[in-house]
This record gives structure tokens, sequence and C-alpha cells, in this order.
């Protein structure tokens, strides 16, 4: 291992893992709102928001984020939308991460025990007041580490903006590889600070499942 | 410029080529993610540690890293070595090993919850325990977690779409010749993802029928 | 008779784990043909002896013959490895949750083990599988799995997994007790039927009825050690140890009280009916 290199061109890492995390904190929050919606959505009792929700979530993840991020990044001006990298990135991967966070957040909440919202009921709360005051808190709190798979997901699947040449991480890695023809080295810098990021993140997600986890 | 997808049926057959390929690149790469996720599950739990300890590391790396990078590290770091396959062959590698690891996870935790019963029954017949693992406990973690390990096959179809690129020609790279030739990149993004979509339901209803038929023996 | 060796012979079997001493140096042996049960408490041994006699679980100190080899020689992990397989081919035995394969049919259940290790080809597989369950009644259920058929029917083809290894001794651990009242008898039958012919049967059982009919000797343990054995007339109806005589009678009482429940419930149940 050619450690020489590697205190030379670490700096360079570190700066590519900043667009990383940026890129990781802004399409997880755009992927919780967009899964909320859907969520929503896919259990609403208008039925048209029920399709609505169904058709987001069933093309967005059954199709490769990586198509997604073309059509909207290549294809966006032909439609009207015209997006530099980073912001096609943040709003194609987000897109594409909530719809796998609607899935997560639809399945904590129907896990909820049905005999919960039946007590509410018979006290004489509506229909709202019984999902807000009585699933979705539980739903919350069992949501926590499956959102938490997603996100490191996520944190790994920003990746993909490399190849629409956004200067983060693993764009970096390439670059450096072909110019030093170093791919082991390049390979091992890259790769300690995802799985830094990584575990700082999966050890906060812990964190925050114990601390509302109910005794 | 609006959107014409008249362009589309001239590059139909150079499409639909890259359709064949993504479905050649997920099959192999399913097989070899299924088998070396047993492997790996095996020696993860069983190995000495000399082999053990390899593994884990792998794996360990593997899971912490996006399998972008992963992919330019098996072609360049082949090169490096001085190891010269097709495109076709490192994708293969890099889409299997990368999924193996994921499939061997779960195979772990299968295993480790059949029930120990089983292996007791299987060694008091005069089984030794490979015997035992082969023919009785393998078989049934395999069974168990063959849902989710469907879910993965299907991500790693998504997922072959970032072999295009290291160069292989499939649904993606072949979108991209057309798009090069024609300047359309919505109209042949859009079909990609048509045809991605399509196979994809493909492979959930197999996956749905190969539960239904395994549901009985548990 | 000549220098004969002891069937089954245990010698000095002692069990420990950490500072909690299971079995405390019991001797004991079965002749050929011989159908011994093994009563107690919950907590007795009585299991952990069984399972010792295969080396499920390993004994602290002693040893185990069956039929004149050392079950549980002291040899390389290796060479033991294959001796145990050996040893354990000739040992049939029934557990209490039936442990059947789930993944296999009753048929590939039964023929699994002879032909992985006896080398059978499919056709004498499939013989063996048929004879061996049309003995215990099960062969109308041979393409079934495991998750198709009641408690009684796997314990049914759990014997026959075992018979058709044709082993030379029968271990039950037991093999009753996680069944349903009902559907106790007809495995009881098929366990009968084995007495009859002469196979050699060691049986941990609660089912005194059973043992009592069945068992040409009982051994009652208690806390690790053989408190009593004899004939099951003796043992039931003239024990000697005042820790025996407790034992059958807290069983005793609790059968009792078992029987009044259940015959209450069903009047119970009945008077329902009617009111309807």
């Amino acid at each position: 291992m050619d450690i020489e290199l590697i205190l030379k061109v670490y700096p360079y890492f570190l700066e590519a893992a900043v667009v990383t995390i940026e890129l990781s904190v802004l399409t997880v929050l755009l992927g919780l709102i967009c899964g909320a919606l859907a969520a929503a959505a896919r259990m609403s009792r208008f039925r048209l928001l029920r399709i609505i929700g169904a058709v987001y979530v069933s093309v967005f993840r059954g199709t490769p984020a990586l198509i997604q991020l073309f059509l909207l990044y290549f294809g966006g001006p032909q439609i009207g939308i015209q997006l530099d990298a980073f912001e096609a990135g943040v709003i194609g991967l987000g897109l594409n991460i909530g719809a796998y966070m609607a899935e997560t957040m639809r399945g904590a909440i129907v896990s909820v025990d049905g005999g919960q919202t039946e007590a509410a009921r018979t006290l004489g709360l509506s229909r709202t007041q019984a999902f807000r005051k009585v699933t979705l808190p539980q739903a919350m709190r069992l949501m926590i580490r499956p959102l938490g798979v997603n996100i490191n997901a996520q944190i790994k699947g920003t990746a993909l903006v490399a190849a629409i040449s956004v200067v983060e991480l693993t764009y970096t890695a390439q670059r450096y590889i072909g110019s030093t023809y170093k791919p082991f080295e390049m390979f091992f810098l890259a790769g300690v600070l995802y799985i830094l990021i990584i575990t700082v993140t999966g050890k906060g997600i812990s964190y925050l499942d114990r601390k509302v986890r109910l005794p | 410029m609006g959107l014409d997808f008249t362009v589309v049926p001239a590059y139909l057959d150079t499409i639909l080529i890259g359709v064949l390929w993504t479905i050649a690149i997920t099959v192999c790469a399913a097989l070899l993610s299924f088998f070396g996720g047993i492997l790996f599950a095996v020696i993860a739990l069983y190995a000495p540690w000399f082999l053990r300890l390899p593994v884990r590391l792998f794996a360990w790396l593997f899971m912490g890293t996006p399998l972008l990078l992963q992919l330019f590290l098996i072609y360049f770091g082949l090169v490096e070595l001085g190891i010269d396959l097709p495109a076709f062959v490192a994708g293969v590698i890099g889409l299997g090993l990368h999924f193996a690891v994921y499939n061997s996870e779960l195979i772990q935790t299968a295993i480790l919850a059949v029930d120990n019963g089983q292996m007791e029954a299987a060694r008091t017949l005069g089984c030794s325990r490979a015997q035992a693992l082969r023919k009785v406990v393998i078989p049934q973690a395999v069974r168990d977690v063959i849902p989710p390990i469907g879910n993965n096959m299907i991500a790693l179809l998504k997922d072959s779409a970032l072999v295009s690129v290291i160069g292989v020609s499939e649904l993606t790279l072949s979108s991209q010749l057309a798009i090069g030739r024609t300047y359309r990149p919505f109209e042949f993004y859009a079909v990609a993802a048509v045809f991605y979509y399509v196979v994809n339901l493909g492979m959930e209803a197999v996956m749905r029928r190969i539960e239904r038929k395994t549901s009985l023996s548990r | 008779m000549t220098e004969a060796h002891k069937f089954v012979d245990i010698r000095h079997a002692q069990k420990a784990y950490g500072d909690l001493e299971v079995l405390k140096d019991i001797s004991l042996t079965v002749d050929r043909g011989e159908i011994v049960a093994i009563i107690g408490p919950s907590g007795s041994g009585k299991s952990t002896l069984l399972r010792a006699i295969n080396d499920l679980d390993s004994l602290t100190g002693g040893e185990v013959w069956l039929d004149g080899v050392q079950i549980n020689k002291d040899l390389p992990y290796r060479q033991y490895e294959k001796h145990i397989n050996a040893m354990r081919q000739q040992v049939g035995m029934v557990f209490q949750h039936f442990n059947l394969f789930p993944h296999l049919s009753v048929r590939d259940n039964v023929t699994m083990a002879p032909k992985l290790l006896k080398g059978l080809s499919d056709k004498e597989a499939d013989k063996l599988a048929e004879e061996q369950l049309n003995h215990v009644g099960m062969l109308e259920r041979i393409d079934y799995y495991p998750s198709q058929l009641s408690g009684g029917q796997k314990q049914r083809v759990a014997i026959a997994r075992a018979l058709a290894m044709q082993p030379k001794l029968m271990l039950f651990d037991e093999a009753t007790s996680a069944l349903d009242p009902e559907l106790v008898e007809e495995v009881n039958l098929v366990m009968k039927r084995l007495a009859e012919e002469h196979m050699t049967m060691i049986i941990v059982t609660h089912e005194m009825d059973f043992a009592a009919s069945v068992c040409d000797r009982v051994i009652f343990m208690d806390k690790g050690v053989v408190v009593e054995q004899g004939p099951p007339s003796v043992v039931f109806q003239n024990p000697t140890e005042e820790r025996t005589k407790e034992f059958l009678r807290k069983h005793l009482a609790q059968h009792h009280a078992q029987n009044a429940a259940e015959a209450a419930a069903l009047t119970a149940a009945q008077t329902n009916e009617g009111a309807k």
C-alpha cells in the first residue's frame, strides 16, 4: 500500500466526503418528505390519491435510480427542467429514496395493532384523532430502525451522482484511480470515509431508537 | 426542444439487445450471489479463523461502500493485477460479490434460526456435522430466506444499470449509444425505464411463484 | 453363559454443568431385547442420561458401551466424529418435539439418512420407506409434508425415520409429552408393537400406565441418581424407597386432578351444548 500517495491525496477525499454528507442529508430530508406524503396518499380515503401514491412508489422502486437520475439531468431540459448536476442529484435521488421510505412508513403504520384504533374510537376519538394520538406515535417508534436501513442505503446511493460528474467521494476515487493507477489505495481511502459516515449515522439512529423505545 | 418518440423505433433492436444483456448479467450475477452467499455464510459461521476473518473483513468493506465504487475497484483492480477480463465478466463479478455479501447476512441469520433439534435429529441418525448442514440445516435456511433474497435479486436487476459505467453494453449503455446519435436523452431513458419496469414486474411474478411453491414445506 | 458383555452398559456416568451435578455416578445395564422405562420428576437427569447414550450430551465422566463397543471413546476430534456417526447409526432416537425435517416430504424424511449414509439407491430407499411407514400406519401419507400432519402422525413418522436405519437400540425421549391427549394412544400402539418385536428400547416417559404395561423394568431417577429399579409391578405397587413413593403419590394426585378437570370441562361443554 502506497502510504505516501494516500497522505498526499487525502485532503481531496475529505473535501469530497463533505459533498457526500451534504448529498446524504439533503436526499434523506427530501426522501422523508416525499415518503410521508406518499404513505399518506396510499392510505388516503380518496381513490385518486391512493392511485397517485401507488404509481409513484411502484415506478420509482421499479426502475433503476441511475435511469431516474439520467432522465432528470439529461432529459429534463427537453421538458423545461434545467438543473445543475448537484440539484439533479438531490432531487432525483430524494424522489427515489422517498418511494422506499413510503413503503417503510406504511409498513410501520399497518403493523400497529388494529385493536389500538378500535380502542381509541370506542373512547370517542375521531379517525384522524385516533391516528394522530394512538397509531402514529407507535408507528414512529417502529419505523426508526427500518428507516435507518433506508438511510444507510442512501448514503451509499449518493455515489450514483458520480455518473453525472458531481465531485463527491466516488467520483474523486474514480478520478484518482484513473490518474494514479492505484485502485486499491483509492478504494481504501474512499471506503474508510464511507464506512465512517455510515457508522456514525448508524450510531445516531440506534441512539434515537433506544431513546424513544417504550419500556 | 419537445419530445419526439418517433426516433425510438429505429433503435429498437439496439435496445432489445441491451435488454437481453441486462437479463443475462442479472441472471449470472444472481447465481453467483446466491451460491457465493451460501459459501460466505458457511465460512463466516463455521470455518477456522484464517478463512473466517478475511471473509468477515470483505463483507464489512462491501456492506459499507457503494456498489459503484466497488465496480471501479474490481474493473481497475483486475487490470492492475494484470488480469484482463471482458467488461461483462467484471460486471458479473462485481454485482455478484456485492449481493453475495448481502445474501450471506440473510443466510447466516436464517441458519442460526433453524431449530437446534434439526441438527440433533440429523446427528442421531448418524450424519456428520457437514452432512447435517448440507442436507438439513442449509436447505431450510435457504427456504426461509427466499423472499428476502428475491428482493435482493430484484434490487440486483436495477443495480445492473451501474455496470454501464465500466462499459458493459447492457440496456443503459445501449440507450446511451442511441442518445449519442440522436441527442434525445429523455425519450431513450424513458423507454429504458419502461423495459426495466417490465422486467422488474416479471421477476416479481417469478418470485411470488417460487414463494408459493416453497410455502408448503414449512 | 460365557464372559458375555452387557448389551447397553453405562459405567459411572457423570455429568456436570459447572457446579451443578446432573448425573452423579450412574451405572446401569440393559439386556438385548429388554424394554426399560426411566421415570422421575423433571430435572432428575433422566433426559440427560438418555441423550448421553448417543452422546448428544457428552458425559463429563464415565463410559457408555453398546454391544461391546464404547460409544464415548476418547479419540482425536476427526476420528471421534467418524466413530460417533457410525455408532449413532445403530441407535435410533425419538424426540419430544419430533424434529422432523420440515423441508422434506414424509418419504424423504425417512430415506434421507439411508441414502446418504448407507448408499441405498432411490428404489431401495423407496421400498424401505414404504415398509417402515406401513409399519407405523403412515403409508398413505408418504407424500405429505410434516406441516400437514397431526402431532401423533409426526411422531409415527419420526419413529419410522429412526427405524429405517435399522438400529440395534431405540431411545425415546418423552415421545408423547408434546401430544394432545387423544393423539397419545396411536404413538403408544406403535411403541407397543416395537416392544412385541423385541426391539431394545429405553423410554423416558411420564406415562406410568404405559410403562407398567409395556416395560420389563422401571428405573426411578431423582436428583441425578438411580433411586430404585425393578419390574413395574414392584416399583409401582411396592416401592421400597421413600422418594419413589412420594413421587408416585404426587404423580397420581396430579393425574387424578387432570382427569377431574377434563371431566369437568367435558360436562361444562355438554351443558353448554344442551343450553343451546
